[in-house]
């Protein structure tokens, strides 16, 4: 349970075409994650698939049965929306029943589920409270329960920790892959946070403008992305990229390197240059290096002792250089 | 600079609005009330007095009375019924997005911008009246024998003009609540398999009821005072089969020139407005909480 396939699926809205034929395969309990700059038809992706959304083309397989013309109801999804969409005049308890409800499930064995549900989310003491009582965790929280009492083929995730503040989010990304865990349904996640991606995902579908541009594990994205875009978008700080005559050095129209794979020193390297900026944040140092190859991002340890206005020796690890030709895909 | 002597100069400042207008509402009330206890007919000059609770007697005992009383139930109750419900089933059509869509809104709000009279006069003439109606005709097309409205169901017909007229205003009012629903909302009951009529019913309609009781608050006030629909229309009748409490203090002291008599109705109105205004509160009231 809980494998989807899209075969060719295009959407258009009227003439603009927002999704180009597109084929993807979901494997049964993986952990898929959409991820690119908004407006690059993630959200629409995952709202064709839970049927929200009539495709213009192609065809939706869930568990090997098409499901393409299926009402959302009927494809066993279970979908959690960015503002949560609960429903604001019923208690917890009455949101997280209201699936079984209009499904009508004998109400005992609904209660049950329920408070398995809520055991499972820590919400036992909030059922009877309102969700305007609640705080966007336990928001959150409650939305999710409202999905997992469904028993789901998959779960749909349309970013769901945008609204939450910085610390909270890291908690609810952990709950979330903890429940992945324990569940081993299959979630697809929509964000455009590569840092949520890359902790959660088993597989990162990269995309832009409705195009797949690349689909792997976030291993295999950090360490040969495909082209300059996934390069860029995955790894933060972002990917250093230096054209000319350096490239042509390497046979190359563009090169790329990681702030993290670039040694910087006081004393001696390669490239010289001139600190704009420095941040300090203890455990690590970054750099903003001008240099006659432009802006270059550096990431240092701790005790690294440069600062704004100082000159820097930048020394790039050759054998973790990227290669992209005048396409801008990897060579 | 708030020292004592400003703060009582802009009390002195601000008192001759306060006064005016606490007058304006006492003054009248007071003399309603004073007459109420006072024999006191236009056509029996000279024979005034105290009287006590006698004009209260002969109003509450007349046998008019309590068909007013019931009337005036039935015209409030029949009205907010057809336009809290005909409202939300416009608000839910008007909010299709359909071509032309501002046009059918100002057309659907059209008849609030009518007044009372006249539009009272318009369903009379052109859609009531069993000869030059529009329903009389159709009943012939059909070849059946035209209905006398207004003669044979004087009070449901004036239930419908007045609820013409405050249809527009429930809709516009329902359909600003229905467009302020966030329809993740409805996504999400959709994907939790609801129906269309399951949406409507535990998803829209709880949403609607705020929106929906500050209509029936406003309504019911203004629908008490219903008088000129009537006057024009029926004139009360046949009988009293049309009289509102409203109408029927109107008869006492204007046509029967009992000025004692209806001041004694107005102040029994006042009382009964206040019975139904509080018993609206207890039931709905709850509503408008946050």
């Amino acid at each position: 349970m809980g494998q989807i396939e899209l075969k060719g699926v295009t959407k258009r809205f009227g003439d603009v075409e927002v999704i180009p034929p597109l084929d993807l395969m979901i494997d049964e309990g993986e952990f898929v994650v959409f991820v690119g700059p908004s407006g690059c038809g993630k959200s629409t992706l995952l709202r064709l698939i839970a049927g929200l959304e009539d495709v213009s083309g192609g065809h939706i397989e869930i568990d090997g049965a098409d499901a393409t013309d299926l009402p959302p109801a009927k494809r066993s999804l279970a979908m959690v929306f960015q503002s949560y969409a609960l429903y604001p005049h019923m208690s917890v308890r009455k949101n997280i029943a209201f699936p079984l409800k209009m499904a009508k499930i004998d109400p005992a064995v609904a209660k049950e589920k329920v408070e398995n549900a809520a055991r499972v989310l820590n919400l036992g003491d909030y059922l009877e409270r309102r969700p305007g009582q609640l705080s966007g965790g336990q928001r959150q929280r409650v939305a999710i329960g409202r999905a997992i009492v469904r028993e789901p083929a998959a779960f749909l995730f349309d970013e769901p920790l945008s609204n939450l503040d910085a610390a909270l989010r890291v908690n609810m990304r952990l709950e979330i892959s903890e429940l992945h865990q324990k569940l081993k349904t299959t979630m697809v996640y929509v964000t455009h946070d590569q840092v949520e991606a890359m902790t959660m995902a088993d597989k990162i579908v990269v995309l832009r403008a409705g195009h797949i541009e690349q689909v792997g594990s976030p291993l295999e994205l950090y360490r040969s992305p495909r082209n300059l875009f996934v390069a860029g978008f995955i790894g933060s700080p972002k990917m250093n990229f230096i054209e000319g005559a350096e490239a042509a050095k390497h046979d190359a129209h563009t090169i790329g390197i990681r702030p993290e794979h670039t040694l910087v020193s006081a004393t001696e390297g390669r490239w010289k240059g001139k600190v704009t900026v420095s941040e300090h944040l203890g455990s690590d140092t970054f750099l903003h290096v001008e240099t006659e190859h432009g802006l270059i991002n550096v990431r240092g340890d701790g005790e690294v002792s440069l600062h704004a206005g100082d000159t820097a020796y930048l020394s790039p690890d050759e054998s973790q250089l990227h290669r992209f030709d005048a396409q801008g895909m990897a060579i | 600079m708030s020292t004592q002597a400003s703060r009582s100069a802009a009390r002195l400042m601000i008192s001759p609005s306060v006064i005016l207008l606490f007058l304006w509402m006492a003054v009248p009330l007071g003399m309603t009330i004073w007459f109420s206890f006072q024999r006191y007919n236009l056509l029996m000059p000279g024979q005034t007095g105290f009287v006590g609770f006698q004009n209260y007697e002969y109003f509450l005992t007349d046998p008019a009375f309590f068909t007013a009383l019931w009337n005036t139930l039935a015209l409030v109750g029949g009205v907010l019924l057809i336009t809290v419900i005909g409202g939300m089933l416009l608000a839910l059509l008007l909010d299709q997005p359909v071509f032309g869509q501002g046009i059918v809104r100002i057309l659907v709000i059209a008849p609030f911008f009518v007044m009372p009279t006249v539009s009272a006069l318009v369903w009379k003439n052109m859609f009531y009246n069993p000869v030059n109606g529009i329903f009389g005709y159709i009943s012939e097309f059909f070849g059946f024998q035209p209905y006398d409205y207004l003669a044979h169901a004087p009070l449901l017909s004036i239930t419908i003009i007045v609820a013409w007229q405050w249809l527009p205003f429930a809709t516009l009012i329902l359909l600003t609540a229905l467009q302020s629903l966030d329809s993740e909302q409805l996504e999400a009951a959709e994907m939790d398999g609801a129906s269309i009529w399951s949406r409507f019913i535990y998803i829209m309609v709880p949403h609607l009821s705020r929106a929906a009781t500050v209509v029936i608050l406003i309504q019911t006030i203004f629908l008490l005072s219903t008088f000129a629909e009537i006057l024009v229309t029926t004139n009360g009748g046949p009988g009293n089969a049309s009289t509102t409490l409203t109408y029927l203090v109107y008869v006492q002291s204007l046509l029967q020139f009992d000025v004692g008599g209806g001041a004694a109705g107005g102040v029994v109105a006042v009382i009964l407005a206040n019975i139904v205004a509080i018993f609206l509160m207890r039931m709905i009231g709850k509503n408008l909480e946050a």
